[in-house]
């Protein structure tokens, strides 16, 4: 049975790791603010792109940009991977790195060659234990991320899949639904498949007076709206990492309460029988010396 | 008098949202101005200077590449960045422009350095150092 001491100073190495999580927990909560405040900065922009895009490219021809053509055969494919730089943040992690498991097994089972494009130490550490064929990666970029840095990461995918024979660009990234939904989401970025206009089809000529012409404007923003999505990956799966860690954290320090409340039962029981062993003694010896 | 409704949007924020009597923005074929009334109209933006006027207030801001949308009397610009002159700072644009030809004088020989982007990068910074004097 443990002794009196050994139980005290368990309790007071939970409580300390309660102030920890504790500490972390609104780290987390505070970082998730002026992230989701960034987010939703980005919200209106993506949105009046997106709206733009899709009047311009419905009733237009595949045929006059390369990004749009799908390759007939597909041997070479990319994949643009997020994870968090930290850990402590519950399954956040091994929940996309499970799906890009996946992925990079249904490119084994067909037969295609693939790349990993890499977000983050975590996910690079993993592949890179496994040995899997990385590309690039980048760690610790969430903080510094603009939009010409994404700008540079799009022309990097465009020019691999223009000239370096990769069929196939896609992207899995934690999309943030709500404090307590974040799911690890693939999305496919080349070839493009243009958002559906909302306001059926009337048509872009017909509407817009373009200038260049609509293709020309077209191609102009094509490579922009991968960019586009490949920066509202970056916002959406950094607002999620911080609330998955604020949930785990929050958990742990719940967890830690349960369990300074077990321990001190016991502590108490303990205690309880110390003194009942005790005057047991003195009862027993005093009975002693009466009868002596 | 109809008004037009103007928004400014990078990825970062919201920069400009309110009425304004015309906008003169760099389109990729050149400059052009927009008045209530105006056709329906998209047009890529190159960087350069943005100017509107609401009453007796003129406003000039930088922009960088991006497009812009017109339609029902509401001109959306949607660029990767913009700036409005008040908020440049005209002795780090300097620097900006300094360091810029410096790289491109540096590099004109390295294969690997994209020239055309280097000279973007000077052209920008001139742009926004001219706009920044105009204002002083």
């Amino acid at each position: 049975m443990a002794t009196l001491r050994d139980i005290l100073r368990k309790i007071e190495a939970v409580k300390k790791t309660k102030q920890i999580t504790k500490a972390m927990n609104m780290v987390a909560a505070a970082r998730l603010r002026s992230t989701q405040g960034r987010m939703e900065s980005f919200e209106p922009y993506a949105t009046k792109f997106a709206e733009v895009l899709g009047n311009l490219s419905s009733g237009m021809d595949p045929e006059i940009h390369p990004l749009l053509v799908k390759k007939d055969e597909i041997k070479k494919t990319e994949l643009l991977h997020f994870t968090s730089d930290r850990g402590l943040c519950g399954s956040f992690n091994s929940n996309t790195i499970n799906m890009a498991e996946k992925w990079v097994k249904d490119q084994q089972q067909n037969d295609r060659d693939y790349g990993l494009t890499l977000v983050g130490r975590k996910g690079r550490d993993y592949f890179r234990r496994r040995g899997a064929n990385i590309t690039t990666s980048h760690i610790q970029i969430y903080e510094q991320v603009d939009i010409s840095f994404v700008n540079k990461m799009t022309r990097e995918f465009t020019d691999r899949y223009l000239d370096e024979g990769v069929d196939e660009v896609y992207m899995i990234y934690t999309r943030f639904f709500s404090l307590g939904k974040q799911e690890p989401t693939l999305v496919k970025l080349i070839p493009i498949e243009p958002p559906e206009s909302e306001g059926s089809a009337k048509g872009p000529a017909a509407e817009y007076l373009c200038e260049p012409s609509a293709e020309e404007l077209l191609i102009e923003l094509l490579p922009k709206h991968i960019s586009v999505q490949i920066y509202n990956a970056f916002l959406q799966n950094e607002v999620s990492e911080n609330a998955a860690r604020m949930a785990a954290m929050d958990n742990a320090t719940k967890n830690c309460s349960e369990m300074i409340e077990d321990l001190t039962l016991v502590f108490n029981k303990v205690r309880q029988a110390a003194i009942t062993a005790e005057l047991m003694d003195i009862v027993g010896g005093a009975e002693a010396i009466k009868k002596a | 008098m109809a008004k037009l409704f103007l928004e400014v949007v990078t990825p970062d924020k919201v920069l400009v949202s309110q009425e304004v009597d015309s906008v003169v923005a760099p389109g990729s074929l050149g400059e052009f101005g927009v008045l209530p009334g105006h056709i329906s109209f998209l047009s890529g933006i190159v960087p350069g200077e943005l100017r509107y006027s609401d009453g007796a207030d003129r406003e000039s801001m930088l922009v960088t590449t991006g497009f812009a949308e017109v339609s029902n009397d509401k001109v959306s610009i949607l660029v990767d960045a913009a700036e409005k002159a008040g908020e440049i700072d005209l002795g780090r644009a300097n620097q900006a422009i300094e360091r810029a030809r410096g790289r491109l004088e540096k590099n004109r020989h390295d294969e690997n350095i994209d020239l055309s982007r280097a000279e973007a990068a000077v052209e920008r910074a001139v742009v926004r150092v001219k706009i920044a004097e105009k204002l002083i």
